[in-house]
């Protein structure tokens, strides 16, 4: 619901309301032929003419202007209002309090979302705006950010990486810095929460009503044609170690927010953690399919035995390499750290060492005479 | 009953650009007010399709493909992962002919009305007049000038040229410019060749494709002798035996498809405000 200008007080609205009933948040308001009743915890009034009926609204203006805003300027669409609600610890805290906090700035209501800040202050008639902001810089000089006012930018601020780098899974942990939504009203802000992290909030609000429509690995690629339809084919065997490693290669905290609720299937919970984001995943996505194509090709290959001579530091220096990668730690490691087994030195020293002039290891070729 | 317009768009793991057009004509339509809701799904980004639905406030969602041609993505992919009950014999089309079939889809309670590709669209004609007016910075480009209408083309969907030839036939009948011919990527006769195929100086090549990637930026470039790597851009116009190739780049980009998205909405009929290019457009044809 849109805001205009000739918004109607508190009172004015709920005089409107009171014939129908209200009981919200604490708030009570009936009308009858005795006049307006109204209660709040601790305090309760009966056969109110109209303007004593405002006198009490204006006493108990916190319960009347929450009331209105919720009814009459928050989107009333349920996802987006139990987003809105949560945001503000409406279950947890009282109106009288919330109506205090979101007045003071130090003291205000916020939320972490992925890696957004969603905070919400109060201007007038108790409306909210809310500020989103990187997590990391909820505290950050505003001065020192991109402020942003129109929520659809929020779709292409996520599409990179503090280094430029392409983002093709939205809920992956490289939320770039140095932006600030501010002063967004409550439907813009859910878009902007939305183009950062797109279907979040009508899933996390699914769950919380318990009808969460989860697609579990086994009948996700099952329904793949195409160049994905070779996925099928990983699901041969009896057992779901291949789905472990791709949900822990995947879907752990370090690689992506969501906390996955799918598993191999409904009877067949996977081994791995599905980590602890507060928005949950539904179905394996589009990157997990895609890199699984790759596995499926990959892993049809049978195990051979190779013969490699190697130090015991050598070893364990592959070992140290794999994590690098693995743990997206390679930028982190200094030239000169020559103690780190990723570092680059050591890496192109071992290279020189072990390669032969084809690029094979120890010089054992991948199809060696007895493959 | 508030309406809602979905584009869904293929979207990609590794070009950022692929879903720009998607997102700009969203853009360019919620700011001209012309639907009460857009929303974008993608294959390859999110909102997935099968996420796409819950994302949407309306009851009534028109979707609209943004993709060239009728084939495996608009008539199997997008509406298994969309679920919809769609069978494509609902849009009775002869292969550039999809309009709308209406169809329940099973996670929402909502009516969805599934159009057919905005590249088989009557007004994508008139885009890919307006990609050559741009390109060449001439309103009145046309007499003397060639024309290419470039397809990817694939021997695996016979679809996919067909929207190609649809288009050029209908530029060739207009009788504005001196020469039309469909050309492709992958099947004959090849963008390759393209001079082979004009007399005239001046050829004007506008690719079907919705995004700008390595197809139209590198792939085609490179074959038409633009450019030795397409990584280094190209000129345009690039002089290539004796002729002057001045090369469009993706027609998804064009600001005009916003209206033809529209159009395949409201010929699906949603209630969509009439802004002035879609009044020219409807002129127009």
């Amino acid at each position: 619901m849109s805001e205009t200008d000739d918004r109607p007080t508190p009172a004015e609205a709920l005089r409107e309301a009171a014939t129908d009933g209200v009981d919200f948040d604490g708030l009570r308001v009936t009308r009858d032929a005795d006049g307006f009743h109204l209660a709040v915890p601790g305090a309760r009034y009966e056969g109110l003419s109209a303007d004593e009926f405002a006198e009490a609204v204006e006493r108990h203006c916190a319960y009347a202007e929450n009331w209105l805003f919720w009814h009459q300027y928050a989107p009333q669409h349920p996802p987006e209002w139990a987003f809105l609600r949560w945001v503000e610890h409406a279950d947890e805290v009282s109106v009288p309090e919330r109506h205090d906090r979101i007045r003071h700035s130090d003291g205000g209501l916020s939320r972490e979302w992925g890696q957004l800040a969603v905070s919400v202050r109060a201007v007038e008639d108790g409306r909210r705006r809310y500020d989103l902001r990187h997590v990391d810089e909820a505290d950050v000089d505003r001065d020192a950010l991109t402020t942003y006012t129109d929520p659809y930018e929020a779709r292409r601020l996520r599409k990179t990486d503090d280094d430029g780098d392409y983002r093709p899974l939205s809920t992956a942990p490289t939320l770039a810095h140095g932006w600030a939504f501010a002063d967004l009203d409550p439907d813009a802000v859910v878009r902007a929460v939305e183009g950062f992290y797109p279907a979040t909030i009508v899933n996390w609000h699914r769950e919380r009503e318990g009808n969460l429509d989860v697609t579990h690995w086994h009948e996700a690629v099952s329904r793949q044609t195409g160049i994905y339809g070779v996925v099928r084919t990983w699901d041969r065997d009896e057992g779901h170690d291949h789905v472990n490693w791709v949900a822990e290669a995947c879907c752990a905290d370090s690689q992506c927010l969501k906390r996955r609720e799918w598993a191999y299937d409904d009877e067949t919970p996977l081994d791995v953690d599905g980590g602890a984001g507060v928005f949950p995943c539904r179905e394996p996505c589009s990157m997990v399919v895609a890199t699984a194509r790759t596995w499926t090709r990959l892993e049809s290959e049978q195990p051979r035995t190779y013969e490699f001579d190697l130090t015991p530091s050598e070893k364990e220096q592959i070992e140290q390499l794999i994590d690098a990668v693995a743990d997206g730690r390679v930028d982190e490691i200094r030239d000169g750290d020559t103690s780190d087994g990723a570092n680059r030195y050591r890496a192109r020293f071992l290279r020189a060492k072990l390669f032969d002039e084809q690029g094979n290891l120890c010089g054992v070729p991948t199809d060696g005479p007895d493959a | 009953m508030s309406e809602a317009l979905l584009i869904v768009a293929h979207g990609s793991h590794l070009n950022p650009k692929s879903s720009t057009p998607a997102q700009d004509h969203a853009d360019a339509i919620r700011v001209a007010g012309a639907v009460d809701e857009v929303r974008e799904a993608y294959w390859k980004e999110e909102p997935s399709l099968r996420n796409a639905f819950r994302t949407v406030t309306g009851d009534e969602v028109y979707v609209v493909p943004l993709f060239i041609s009728e084939g495996y993505f608009t008539e199997e992919v997008i509406p298994r992962e969309l679920r919809l009950d769609f069978d494509p014999d609902d849009w009775n089309s002869d292969g550039t002919s999809a309009d709308v079939a209406t169809c329940i889809p099973t996670d929402v309670d909502k009516t969805v009305h599934y159009c057919g590709p905005v590249g088989t669209h009557d007004a994508m004609t008139d885009v890919i007049v307006r990609r050559a007016e741009t390109v060449t910075e001439d309103p009145d480009v046309g007499p003397g000038v060639g024309l290419a209408v470039v397809g990817h083309g694939t021997k695996r969907n016979e679809n996919s040229a067909k929207a190609v030839e649809y288009h050029a036939d209908r530029v060739r009948d207009r009788g504005r410019f001196a020469e039309v011919r469909a050309l492709f990527m992958d099947e004959e006769p090849e963008v390759d060749d393209v001079t082979d195929f004009f007399e005239s100086e001046d050829i004007v090549v506008v690719p079907l494709f919705i995004a700008d990637g390595y197809h139209t930026q590198e792939d085609i470039p490179a074959d038409m002798g633009l450019t030795d790597d397409g990584r280094d851009g190209y000129a345009v116009p690039t002089r290539v035996d004796g002729h002057d190739i001045w090369y469009a780049g993706a027609i998804g980009t064009e600001s005009l498809m916003a209206d033809v998205i529209l159009e395949r909405a409201a010929d699906a009929g949603a209630d969509v405000t009439t802004h002035d290019s879609t009044a020219a457009l409807a002129d127009g044809d």
